[in-house]
């Protein structure tokens, strides 16, 4: 078909047409939110109750590594973060265009989402992927 | 019910022993518990094994093919880091139901070097460094890191539970390492995944260890209630939903329903215990489950590795043993390894170590996934 990416996890959707987003689902009973779709709610146990939703592009930084080690060929260092999204929904991802100490990262900085290649990584069909990444946002109002 | 009671225990010297099999390594420690309380092989009603790495492989069979093939039920469990108190509460669980007088739990494990965790899925290409990182370093940097933003938590705050449990394990002889890590050692050893160094990551080891349970009347009938360890609580919980636990797995609340319902089965609070043995898989871990288990109230963890009350002589030891960053984690065998240790101080047979007049004490340990497994054992003569 197209050289279009695919997408490097499951909850990021690729479209024809449009900008990437991120999908989670929520459950009309108890409100929990997850990301990608699913049947079943795993707060709640809710059968039929879940309903799918973009979630935002936007978030702050809830906690966070800074990776120096990790696996053979990983490119390191890299600052893994655990982001909560406005309106619902944590993902984690790389922090990116952000110096990797803990003088720079700091808790609650407001964040980004932006899509991005997946670092160059092909899979084994030769295939490119479209990654998100977070960056910081400069305070606003 | 009856109650049940330990007693027999042992461990090997944690170490690394590639040459050896995985029955081999777990059939030693069964040997040497069995040996603890006099007892054979033949006396064994039924067998509990945990193991991670071979665990559809039969570890528990293959170990009485070494020490006696009785023929007697065995069931080979895997829970994670869990495993080990696993097997042990699947033992009392048998007891606790009259179904058995004497049974054996043994926890085994050999590992490899290096970073425990995935690389990611095998669909498409490795996520690792891509959607932040899956390591085990990382991702209890991330949870030690949410106590921070909570409490501000400092580098050196999480640092120090390595110097404390280093410092432990000088006296245990049966622990990997015996080397004193001061601060500024253990501070400027290799960062793995801030804050977590080196030397704040538990130790990559093989071991077993293992037990032998008894009903009350069987402990009387033989006569070994002198050296017999009650089992107050068992307790297991798995994670309860929390909002970020698809992207952070949560520890702390397993944890918190784990303690909560072992202190109320066993009629005591965290003021009565004498000593903890709980899952340093990461310095970042320990500061958590000082609060998880109610040793101090929230937010109050770093003032107690501060002022020193969970160092051997404070008012509540922690991971005498030198616990898994410096005892090590074989992870099958850690959960019986620290029923271990509470037991060797109940029975005031721990020497340097010894806290001293120990009448109670709790184990704590947490398989990532995840599931938390709480015992509270007290000395019974
Ligand atoms: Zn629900």
């Amino acid at each position: 078909m197209s050289n279009r990416p695919l997408p490097a996890a499951d909850y990021l959707v690729v479209p024809d047409e449009g900008d990437p987003y991120l999908q989670g689902s929520r459950c009309s009973e108890c409100d929990a939110v997850f990301l990608g779709d699913r049947a079943v709610c795993g707060r709640c146990g809710g059968r039929g109750t879940m309903r799918t939703e973009r979630l935002s592009d936007r978030g702050i930084l809830y906690s966070y590594s800074i990776v120096h080690r990790s696996f053979p060929g990983i490119v390191v260092p890299f600052v893994s973060a655990v982001v909560d999204l406005d309106g619902g929904g944590t993902v984690k991802g790389n922090l990116v265009d952000v110096i990797p100490t803990p003088e720079a990262v700091v808790f609650d900085m407001p964040v980004q989402v932006v899509y991005r290649d997946a670092l160059g990584r092909l899979d084994s069909a030769g295939k490119r992927y479209l990654a998100f990444f977070f960056t910081p946002l400069p305070e606003t109002s | 019910m009856t109650d049940a009671y330990v007693v027999g225990i042992d461990m090997i010297r944690f170490g690394r022993f590639p040459d050896r099999s995985v029955p081999n390594l777990g059939a030693e420690a069964a040997l040497m518990a069995l040996d603890d309380c006099g007892l054979r092989i033949q006396d064994m009603q039924a067998f509990y094994c945990g193991n991670l790495g071979q665990a559809n492989r039969m570890v528990g069979q293959r170990i009485l093919k070494e020490i006696g093939q009785t023929g007697i039920p065995v069931v080979n469990v895997s829970n994670a880091c869990a495993t080990g108190a696993t097997a042990f509460r699947e033992a009392w669980i048998s007891v606790r139901a009259d179904l058995y007088d004497l049974v054996l739990a043994v926890g085994v494990e050999q590992m490899g070097k290096g970073l425990l965790g995935g690389p990611g899925g095998s669909r498409g290409i490795p996520k690792e460094g891509l959607l932040g990182s899956g390591t085990m370093p990382a991702v209890f940097a991330e949870a030690g890191m949410e106590h921070s933003r909570k409490h501000g938590t400092t580098f050196e705050q999480f640092a120090k539970i390595s110097v404390k449990n280093h410092h432990h394990s000088t006296m245990n002889p049966k622990a990997m390492y015996q080397v004193e890590t001061p601060l500024d050692t253990v501070m400027n050893s290799e960062m793995i995944s801030y804050p977590n160094t080196k030397l704040m990551c538990s130790v990559n080891v093989d071991g077993s260890a293992a037990a032998v349970l008894a009903s009350e009347r069987k402990v009387r009938e033989l006569g070994l209630m002198d050296r017999a360890v009650r089992i107050r609580a068992s307790v297991m919980t798995s994670d309860p939903w929390q909002e970020r636990d698809l992207v952070m797995p949560d520890v702390n609340t397993c944890t918190r329903n784990a303690a909560s319902d072992a202190y109320e089965m066993a009629g005591v609070g965290p003021r009565d215990l004498d000593l903890v043995e709980l899952h340093d898989c990461f310095a970042t871990a320990e500061m958590l489950h000082y609060e998880n288990l109610g040793l101090c109230s929230d937010g109050e963890a770093g003032r107690l590795i501060d002022e020193g009350e969970v160092e051997l002589g404070g008012r509540v030891p922690v991971n005498v043993s030198g616990g898994l960053l410096s005892k090590g984690h074989p992870l099958g065998a850690t959960g019986i390894a620290n029923i271990h240790e509470v037991s060797t101080h109940l029975r005031e047979e721990a020497g340097v170590r010894q806290v001293e007049g120990a009448r109670i004490g709790l184990t704590h340990v947490i398989g990532l996934g995840s599931c938390c497994g709480v015992h509270i054992l007290e000395k019974a003569a």
